[in-house]
């Protein structure tokens, strides 16, 4: 047994780059001005977010005006559907999206949906990639908005974003993606893929968490979400969260110097863990795309066996993981990414995520395929699905 | 999220496995919904339970509840059997979390289930038992996909 922890939940969270917590620091205790002061101690917050602004304008090729800090995530993507909404009502209150999106998106499709807006879900395939030819389809005269994620938190897909950005720019549609699993792990360019609002989230890249942004090309009308100062160009109100900003660029600067050595590192790791699941243990799937897919995600589906039990002795062994069932989640349903990619549900209920960052070393990635081996047979010897399946096949 | 005892049991289950000819087997849960209990009894001539053995295909709480219910009814009359309730099963646990609770249903059922399947057999009735609502037959389960 290693006596270390094993990370490999990095969709999860990230642990926080030394070069953040480091330029973030000093804005705790010596530049802990407001930035709105006129003041030279102001003054130092302000210059200080400038900066962040920039490194993470040209990180996706956009212009620093266009970057609205936000507290995460969820608030970009709320604040992105919910405002356009609002402000294109006239033009018309039906939007498209996917079936696999993250809960900030379709949660929040589900409130609008009580505002009398109309919502479109498109179909992906096995895979995870998203049927073009159907959200084609779906385009309607009053539809004001598409929202697409770049890349699937679960199975890891990365979408077609480029050809959607075209589809959505052809019929005059606004664009959104979630981009808070692909942002700093794949290169991202908001003019190349038509992208008009994008949402990330700091510590999904080693940045600090409570922090992130939402993209907004310069033209698109959307109004506030959270009422209140002159903050963030008076579209985002509050004291600009000065620390998290400052360690959201550093982590930014950071992970886009490291890009192309940081994917290909992560890409290796993962075929590597992927091609000893599959060859060492029988009747398991990969889910997702094994091409278009992030480079740090890794989801099986072990058959016979459920996702929960097998958190719980992976945890025993020191590796932290996570899994689409539904005992993870307090639900009776599995995931819905599962689902929609057509696992049955006893299927979807023994699936596996492990997402790698680039400190995973191959000497951690074979303890855990040994783990996930052993475990894996023992959970089996316990289950009566397999007992059945193996009296039905005769195997033994 | 689990208490020290629920740990134990998920990560040394008692009674795991199959008895051959076994005198009353219940199958219960469905593989929708994540869990599923196989019980198997071998009751003697005296309706004393022998022994008692499980399988289970779900999460921590399933597999401790499974292997708790087997300790508690094992070496009981039939009739005593039937008073381990999931209550008992949970406070043998030392409680369970609150989405966990339909686990120790669960436990309870598939005991029921197995002496159905016993008292089916020998055609006799056991006060108190009803006909199991989420019994699975063999070759009942949705066939199982390959890979």
């Amino acid at each position: 047994m290693m006596d270390k922890i094993i990370y490999l939940d990095n969709a999860a969270t990230t642990k926080t780059a030394k070069e953040a917590v480091d330029a973030m620091l000093p804005f705790f205790t010596e530049h802990y001005g407001n930035a709105s002061s006129i003041y030279s101690l102001g003054a130092e917050s302000k210059k200080a977010m400038t900066q962040a602004r920039e490194i993470i304008a040209e990180s996706i090729g956009a212009t620093p005006a266009e970057i609205y800090f936000t507290a995460g995530g969820s608030e970009s993507d709320n604040w992105a559907l919910v405002a356009t909404a609002e402000a294109y009502a006239s033009k018309g209150k039906h939007i498209i999206t996917s079936r696999i999106e993250h809960h900030a998106i379709l949660h929040t499709c589900d409130y609008l949906k009580t505002r009398g807006y109309e919502i479109t879900y498109v179909d992906v395939d096995e895979n995870g990639v998203i049927k073009l030819d159907e959200l084609k389809k779906a385009i309607r005269p009053d539809t004001i908005l598409i929202s697409v994620m770049f890349a699937n938190n679960e199975i890891g897909t990365i979408q077609p974003i480029k050809e959607i950005g075209e589809i959505a720019k052809e019929h005059g549609i606004l664009f959104h993606t979630d981009a808070v699993q692909a942002y700093g792990h794949v290169p991202i360019n908001v003019d190349e893929d038509h992208i008009d609002m994008l949402s990330t989230s700091g510590h999904k890249i080693n940045g600090p968490k409570g922090i992130g942004f939402l993209y907004i090309r310069k033209g698109v009308k959307i109004r506030s979400f959270i009422h209140g100062g002159q903050q963030e160009r008076s579209r985002r109100a509050g004291t600009e969260n000065i620390p998290g900003i400052v360690g959201y660029g550093a982590a930014v600067k950071k992970a886009f110097e490291s890009l192309t050595e940081r994917m290909n590192k992560e890409t290796r790791l993962r075929d590597y863990l992927i091609g000893r699941i599959e060859k060492e243990i029988p009747y398991c799937r990969l889910n997702g795309d094994r091409v278009k897919r992030l480079p740090n995600n890794v989801n099986f589906s072990f058959q016979f066996i459920e996702g929960e039990s097998l958190l719980i002795m992976l945890d025993m062994k020191g590796i932290c993981a996570s899994s689409g069932s539904a005992c993870t989640s307090g639900s009776l349903d599995p995931s819905h990414v599962l689902l929609a990619i057509g696992l049955p549900h006893e299927i979807a209920h023994g699936s596996l995520r492990l997402t790698l960052s680039e400190e995973n070393t191959k000497e951690e990635i074979d303890y855990v395929v040994d783990s996930i081996k052993e475990i894996v047979n023992k959970l089996r010897s316990m289950s009566p699905l397999y007992e059945d399946f193996v009296k039905k096949n005769k195997l033994d | 999220m689990y208490s020290e005892k629920v740990m134990d049991h998920f990560n040394n289950p008692r009674n795991v496995g199959e008895i051959e000819n076994a005198s009353g087997v219940g199958t219960v849960g469905n593989a929708k919904c994540g869990d599923i209990m196989r019980i198997y009894l071998d009751i003697d001539e005296n309706q004393v339970i022998r022994d008692c053995k499980f399988k289970t295909f779900g999460c921590g709480a399933a597999v401790a509840t499974s292997s708790m219910a087997t300790e508690l009814v094992k070496g009981k009359t039939i009739q005593e059997a039937m008073e381990v309730t999931n209550k008992a099963v949970m406070e043998a646990l030392d409680g369970l979390p609150p989405v966990k609770v339909h686990c120790s249903l669960l436990a309870e059922e598939a005991i029921h289930a197995a002496l159905w399947d016993y008292a089916q057999k020998n055609n006799i009735t056991i006060e108190g038992l009803e006909k199991p609502k989420s019994d699975i037959h063999e070759g009942e389960e949705a066939e199982q996909e390959e890979y």
